[in-house]
């Protein structure tokens, strides 16, 4: 049975063909201002590149932020079930999972069939989530990717004082004014941002196996740090961590016992 | 006794001059890059105003964010013994002083004689501060001074969920964009931020008459959403409530023991 499961995110829209045993193909786009429109789009390129077409879908399910405008999904799921699910599938042994995406910050603890013991989520502040990094690549001038890149090259991380986006800012202006290096300014913005984020999920605690997905997932800026601070190791996806979402939403669409 | 006060806050930079109990001269001036000499500026500003020179004041009292760099003061003083002290004497039944700068917020607990019993404070987050409304304005194209007229013209408030700075001016660009009226999009965000404020002052327990300082506080609109969001009317200050902070300093400066 064919299946599929559409995330329609804050900034993204994603898409995951699954067949029997195997990921056929995925897609992830930049969302537009029409979720529904986002959704059509992702899972067009989605089919394409996995050669089937949408008759031979035999159910999606919709998850994400704008799950309720996805024309073609039979059924909606919370995004937090879908990334437990999809995380679960790809790494049996996950216990703790970290999902950033562009608005928002979430932790699931996992049991071993992957059902959520506890979970936190911030959608309130966005410190500890994608925009954070947003804003302070734009102020910059580069892109996200640049961003997690660059801070690899720091010798010595700029230490940012305020986890407000807002404060935050402020001083990058003052850090950009003081001639510091760029990769030592995106290390600090990176250290920053993983700092609030173990914060944020210290309510939940951390057990291992420790996993991160979102968008977020792919800075290794923030996720080297993220393992500094908490002493624990990240464990590297097999798979785009962005797809995470609707992997689990397509094991959903299957029905499939965890 | 001539003494005076100077409050050099994250935005505006205030000095009072006081002879005994009257206020001789008050100014504020937006802040300059360099705190020291936004002080210097703002002192020689209100002297002018009083026709005095420096000599002739015998102490003065520096606070807020900048106060180590109001280098004439003779002491400093936390702007929370400020503005309690400072409102306590222009209105003395107050027992609670909500305080709105342009990057933080702060509720004080008074007792009678002005003294600080217990406060609570936000710097660390900008949602509830000034700048919450000044990053607002500028997608709204509304003056800062102005969105307090302006929020009285809303009809039906629009109703703003977030109350984080960054999400909230997300919010607003789609509020304008789907053609809400502006006025009633000012009101929302009034609300919004009057929420945020008052669960800090909730935070100490709200009790005893209620007064509001700080630049904010000249906002009518914001004055409005803070009372609706406390459930109790605020005893309106017969002063400029920005200057609040500079006059407390300058009152302990005319308190205090000189040194031998």
């Amino acid at each position: 049975m064919i299946v599929a499961g559409c995330d329609v995110g804050s900034l993204t829209a994603k898409a995951v063909v699954l067949g029997q045993t195997r990921i056929l193909g995925y897609a992830v786009i930049d969302a537009n201002t029409s979720p529904a429109r986002s959704a059509e789009e992702v899972l067009h390129k989605a089919l394409a590149l996995s050669q089937i077409g949408k008759q031979d879908i035999k159910r999606c399910v919709g998850t994400g932020y704008g799950r309720e405008k996805i024309p073609f999904a039979d059924q909606c799921i919370s995004e937090l079930v879908c990334h437990a699910k999809g995380a679960h599938w790809i790494m049996p042994a996950v216990r703790t999972i970290i999902d950033i995406g562009g608005q928002d910050c979430k932790a699931m603890r996992v049991d071993a069939k992957g059902q959520i013991a506890k979970f936190y989520t911030n959608d309130k502040c966005a410190s500890g989530t994608g925009r954070f990094l947003e804003v302070m690549a734009d102020l910059m001038g580069i892109t996200l990717e640049d961003l997690g890149q660059l801070s690899l090259k720091s010798k010595q991380p700029a230490v940012l004082a305020s986890a407000c986006t807002v404060w935050a800012q402020a001083e990058i202006i003052r850090l950009v004014g003081e001639r510091t290096p760029l990769p030592d300014i995106c290390a600090g913005i990176n250290d920053a941002m993983a700092g609030r984020v173990a914060t944020l999920i210290n309510t939940i605690g951390i057990e291992n196996d420790l996993c991160m997905t979102g968008g977020v997932a792919k800075n290794m800026g923030v996720v080297k740090s993220l393992e500094s601070i908490t002493g624990m190791r990240v464990r590297r996806l097999p798979v785009d961590p962005q797809i995470v979402g609707a992997l689990g939403a397509a094991l959903l669409a299957r029905g499939v016992s965890l | 006794m001539i003494v005076a006060g100077c409050d050099i806050g994250s935005r505006t930079a205030k000095a009072v001059i006081m002879e005994d109990s009257n206020i001789l001269a008050a100014c504020v001036m937006r802040d300059k890059p360099d705190p020291e000499e936004s002080a210097r500026e703002v002192m020689a500003q209100a002297l002018a105003q009083a026709g005095m020179r420096m000599d002739q004041v015998e102490r003065c009292v520096g606070t807020g964010y900048g106060r180590k760099q109001v280098t004439f003061a003779q002491a400093v003083e936390s702007e929370i013994v400020c503005h309690g002290r400072g409102a306590q004497w222009l209105e003395p039944s107050i027992r609670m002083v909500i305080d709105i700068g342009g990057q933080d917020a702060k509720a004080i607990k008074l007792d009678e004689k002005g003294k600080v019993i217990r406060y609570a404070y936000n710097d660390k987050c900008a949602a509830g501060t000034g700048r919450f409304l000044e990053v607002m304005a500028k997608p709204l194209g509304v003056r800062l001074e102005d969105l307090g007229s302006v929020s009285q013209k809303s009809t039906t408030p629009v109703k703003v969920s977030n109350q984080c700075v960054i999400f909230a001016e997300t919010e607003i660009v789609s509020l304008i964009n789907a053609g809400k009226p502006v006025p009633d999009i000012v009101c929302g965000l009034h609300r919004a931020m009057a929420h945020r404020v008052a669960a800090l002052a909730k935070g100490i327990v709200v009790e005893g008459e209620v007064g509001m300082t700080g630049g904010v506080a000249k906002n009518e609109g914001m004055f409005n959403a803070l009372e609706e969001a406390l459930g109790v009317k605020i005893h309106k200050i017969g002063w400029d409530p920005q200057m609040v902070g500079a006059i407390g300093a300058a009152l302990i400066a005319r308190e205090m023991v000189p040194s031998a």
